[in-house]
């Protein structure tokens, strides 16, 4: 099950990176493939049925968007603070927490937070994950967990967990 | 040709981002903030100048797709591993800074609780 | 080679300035390793600029693997400022 799976996950990985069709490219991406998932076959992740499941493919495709929307918007809001003379910026490092539980999903969390607006996640410690905030609201955790984590966690939890 | 209108106008505005993150650079007061609009803007910049010219080239389109996504994936692993970096190193935030949780907590001793997935 | 990308180019060439000035004026060596991260992601954008100007789909391939090798770079450099191996 595992090798299938991971064999399956390279195979498609490396379609998209050689973007050939060609027949002899394509045998030795699937036996490369196959060869490298025998070997190590947790490439796929511990629980490797959960590629199976069409609805986390559905929230990754709604989550694009959501994620899209809210880096337009991070970017607005940074070039708006570089352009601005007086550099309006209140920094600080705050410490919020999140439901998630795997790896790959606080991975996901995390990078999402670096890429939306004022946020930059600096250390990872359990379920906590401090965060450098241009633009301190309020120096809580919950308030803080409700004003960043909140919006992705809602997507990120159906997609990983 | 529309799609090659598009392409323009998404190649302009992403060397535009890309040129607000210089600036972004140069202008912000500490290491933190620097990385803040530098991992920010860059993105967005170099991902909408990529497929700007993945949409000008349909041809193309599915390598600068890869590219793109590539950055979008890699970007901010290296800001915050940086990130990580240089507050272990002890540089310390920029004054007028308001709080610092993470040094308040490292000082009592990060621990470790079970997360195993 | 249009005015577009004229424009274009030079907006570029200007962010990879100001990415330099950051490495070379630092103060911290922190701030240097943010500038030369920015200057990476700056040039891989370019190297597909490059492909846009002269036509050519080769150097998306170029600008793939510059991608993926300026990555290990950052993330090397992160982990000697750690102090780790």
């Amino acid at each position: 099950m595992k090798v299938v799976v991971s064999t399956v996950v390279l195979f498609v990985l490396w379609v998209a990176i050689t973007g050939s069709f060609d027949p002899q490219e394509l045998s030795v991406g699937l036996i490369t493939a196959a060869v490298i998932s025998m070997i190590a076959p947790g490439v796929a992740g511990p629980e490797p049925k959960k590629w199976l499941q069409p609805k986390r493919y559905l929230f990754t495709f709604i989550y694009l968007f959501y994620f899209i929307y809210a880096m337009v918007k991070a970017n607005l809001d940074v070039a708006m603070r570089v352009i601005n003379p007086r550099l309006p910026i209140n920094p600080g490092i705050v410490k919020v927490k999140t439901k998630l539980k795997t790896h790959a999903g606080k991975l996901a969390l995390a990078n999402s937070i670096t890429l939306t607006p004022g946020t930059l996640s600096v250390d990872i410690v359990g379920q906590y994950l401090y965060i450098h905030w241009i633009d301190v609201k309020s120096p809580d955790i919950e308030a803080a967990t409700q004003e960043i984590v909140k919006g992705f966690e809602r997507f990120l939890e159906v997609i990983f967990e | 040709m529309v799609y090659r209108a598009l392409g323009e106008f998404l190649i302009l505005v992403g060397s535009l981002f890309l040129f607000l993150a210089g600036i972004g650079l140069l202008r912000m007061p500490d290491v933190y903030n620097r990385m803040q609009t530098g991992t920010k803007a860059t993105t967005l910049g170099a991902l909408s100048l990529i497929m700007g010219v993945g949409i000008y080239h349909p041809q193309w389109f599915f390598k600068t797709a890869i590219i793109s996504l590539f950055i979008l994936l890699t970007n901010p692993v290296s800001s915050h591993a940086l990130a990580r970096a240089s507050h272990n190193k002890g540089i310390p935030l920029a004054e007028g800074s308001v709080l610092d949780r993470y040094a308040e907590d490292k000082e009592r001793g990060l621990k470790e609780e079970e997360n195993d997935s | 080679m249009s005015n577009l990308l004229i424009i274009v180019f030079a907006l570029v060439s200007l962010a990879t300035v100001m990415a330099v000035y950051r490495i070379v004026a630092g103060p911290t060596i922190s701030d240097r390793a943010v500038g030369l991260d920015t200057a990476t992601t700056i040039t891989t954008a370019m190297i597909v600029l490059f492909s846009q100007i002269f036509h050519r789909a080769i150097y998306l391939d170029v600008a793939l693997v510059y991608a993926v090798l300026a990555f290990l770079g950052v993330i090397a450099l992160a982990r000697y400022l750690e102090g780790g191996v």
